[in-house]
């Protein structure tokens, strides 16, 4: 009862973690899974079929492909318009400021289902309605990852005092130098961390990019359709992928702030 | 060399330089207002080439936005700026040959010690940085850290870092922005004389803001005391201390005692003033009042206390009906306050040199000084302007 007490907060603690984890363990083994039927979701047998076949339904492949391109566009989208807006709220006055500032919240509070549908009505309005696709995607990617970037960089330039740049300028910086010598690299592991969570929002978006899609089919869609007649195991390895890969950009900036602040001692 | 900036109808424009042929640096009905707010208000100085000049002031006098203007970091409402002839009221701050020393240093995060030495040298496309950035850590005593970020050098280390990155492009004018803020007193007594030592040494004008009376006095060999926006007053500080021309300046460099009198006459070179009762002489030269009525000023230190009757060692004012109201015992000198017959308590700082004995509180003292260090200030200003408080940090 006594060692139970004193090991409780561990006990628990490693409990969270396991349920946290068990989605991930189940997507990691299911693809070295050797199914023995499409329909039934379970594990038959161990096989590295599905890692060396990644792309033997084709429809899969370009629809990750395809998932991937709008990730980069719209996160590089975002980013710069973002950045700028970051900007242009923190270290500019003009009239509507604080107005500006609410507004851009609004896009992050609004339910996806209701942006989704919104935009729809918008293109459809506008006469896209046979053009639904690839282009309509990304301008609604750009537009929802637009405000997270904003917030993140926000809160980087806040944080940091504009005497650093005047001391630039004193120390006969052109404005453009400034810029680019001081304030980005200051700004910098802001404007990163918004593009990385810009990509995985675009990359993982399903509600708005289903409404907006037209015949286009991203990976979540596809993903979706699929799951209708039996999910295919290489799904589950695109899965595992992307999981490593967060996991090295994760360690990656973990081990370089280590670094950093074992140069600051 | 000394110049009062008073109201503009009564200031004498001989005084000043010619700002087009003036090798210093001149600022002429300098202006500068945040909405209502007059932070300057039409501010004419010369500051000599080469000189050490400390703008002295409390918060809100409008030193640190006087600083601003002549970098080129706040844009002047009105008036000019000249540099050794040329204007640069409108110039940006990376075209004035003028280098600031910011207030919290403002070092750059991103880059290691010798890469922020070497900005300014950098930015302008200068050859043989290497060697000037050594031979400036070399000055400033931080060649061992060159390759360090500046969160890993104490306070201190990172002022000079500063001053050192600013200093390194030789500038006609270095600005000092409150450089010792930051500094605990011991780690600020000993960077005052190494500024001192380092100007001395590159030979440029140094202008120090400075609310610390006391560091102004130390490191300045000019000081103008700034008050509401305007220049009390402006000289060498042993000048500024023995012959103050308003109360502020009175009471904000040191302390004074200030009596209320009125001038009973009007010689050549002495003024006689009633202090109740009392008639007591000012050289005329320290007389700053046409009134009839004014401020007798007398620093504690030169004020001799002594028993009733006693034949004092000062020939001229003494007043007699004192009573020793406080006493503090500081070792080297013991300070009093004696309350006397009309109500007010002067303080007297008396050095402990074993000549008297030392007074109690309750005791009948007499109070003397000589003539010719007191002084006279005008009725109409307020006798409290400029006090600091006790718990006023310096």
């Amino acid at each position: 009862m006594a060692w139970l007490r004193k090991h409780l907060v561990l006990i628990l603690g490693l409990l969270v973690l396991v349920y946290t984890f068990i989605p991930i363990f189940v997507v990691v083994l299911m693809s070295f899974n050797d199914p023995a039927s499409r329909l039934i979701y379970r594990f038959d047998g161990f096989t590295l079929h599905n890692w060396a076949n990644i792309c033997e339904d084709p429809d899969m492949c370009s629809a990750l492909g395809r998932s991937v391109e709008i990730g980069l566009l719209s996160t590089a989208g975002a980013t710069v318009l973002g950045t700028l807006a970051a900007f242009a709220l923190v270290r500019h006055e003009f009239k509507g400021r604080s107005t500006a500032n609410l507004l851009i919240f609004l896009p992050m509070a609004a339910p996806e289902i209701v942006l989704g549908s919104s935009l729809l009505a918008l293109f459809v309005g506008a006469g896209f309605a046979g053009q639904l696709g690839f282009w309509t995607i990304l301008i609604a990617h750009i537009m929802f990852c637009l405000s997270f970037v904003v917030v993140t960089v926000r809160s980087r330039l806040a944080g940091m005092s504009d005497t650093l740049e005047q001391a630039a300028m004193d120390l006969y910086a052109t404005p453009r130098q400034t810029f680019w010598r001081v304030t980005f690299p200051l700004v910098f592991p802001g404007i990163l961390g918004a593009a990385l969570l810009s990509f995985s929002l675009s990359f993982d978006d399903f509600i708005v990019t289903n409404l907006n899609a037209g015949q286009t089919t991203t990976f979540p869609m596809y993903v979706w359709g699929v799951a209708q007649r039996g999910v295919p195991m290489q799904v589950n390895v695109v899965g595992t992928l992307m999981f490593l890969v967060s996991i090295v950009i994760v360690v990656g900036s973990e081990l370089n702030s280590r670094r950093r602040a074992r140069a600051l001692v | 060399m000394s110049q009062v900036a008073e109201a503009p109808a009564s200031r004498d424009p001989d005084e000043l330089a010619d700002p087009a042929s003036y090798d210093g640096l001149a600022l002429r009905r300098l202006t500068k207002h945040f909405g209502a707010f007059h932070a300057v208000r039409e501010l004419d100085l010369d500051v000599p080439r080469g000189s050490f000049f400390a703008l002295l002031g409390p918060s809100g006098c409008g030193k640190t936005t006087t600083l601003r203007m002549a970098a080129g970091l706040e844009t002047p409402s009105s008036g000019t700026i000249t540099l050794a002839g040329k204007d640069i009221t409108y110039a940006k701050p990376y075209q004035r040959p003028v280098n600031t020393v910011f207030q919290n240093y403002a070092l750059f995060p991103h880059l290691d010690i010798y890469e922020n030495v070497a900005f300014g040298l950098r930015r302008r496309k200068q050859k043989d940085v290497d060697a000037q950035v050594r031979d400036m850590l070399e000055l400033v005593e931080l060649s061992s850290q060159a390759r360090k970020k500046p969160t890993q050098l104490s306070g201190g280390q990172q002022q000079r870092v500063a001053l050192a990155r600013a200093l390194i492009n030789s500038p006609e004018v270095l600005l000092l922005d409150e450089p010792l803020g930051a500094l605990d007193l011991k780690l600020r007594r000993s960077m005052q004389i190494e500024i001192k030592r380092i100007q001395t040494e590159v030979g440029r004008t140094f202008i120090h803001v400075t609310h610390d009376q006391e560091e102004a006095m130390t490191m300045a060999d000019t000081v103008a005391v700034m008050n509401a926006g305007v220049i009390e007053q402006m000289g060498a500080p042993a000048e500024l201390y023995e012959n103050p021309r308003s109360t502020f300046v009175a009471n904000f460099l040191g302390q004074s005692n200030l009596i209320e009198g009125t001038v009973k006459s009007r010689a050549a070179d002495v003024v006689t003033v009633d202090m109740h009762g009392v008639d007591v002489s000012v050289p005329a030269s320290r007389a700053h009042t046409d009134g009839d009525q004014g401020w007798i000023g007398i620093r504690p230190e030169k004020v001799l206390i002594g028993e009733v009757g006693e034949e004092l060692d000062a020939p001229g004012n003494t007043i007699p009906g004192g009573v020793v109201s406080d006493v503090s015992f500081v070792g080297v000198s013991t300070q009093y306050l004696v309350r006397m017959p009309w109500g007010q308590e002067l303080q007297v700082f008396s050095q402990n040199t074993g000549r008297h004995r030392l007074f109690a509180t309750g005791d009948e003292v007499e109070l003397s000084w000589r003539p010719e260090y007191a002084f006279l200030l005008d009725a109409a200003q307020d006798a409290s302007a400029g006090a600091q408080r006790m718990d006023a940090d310096g």
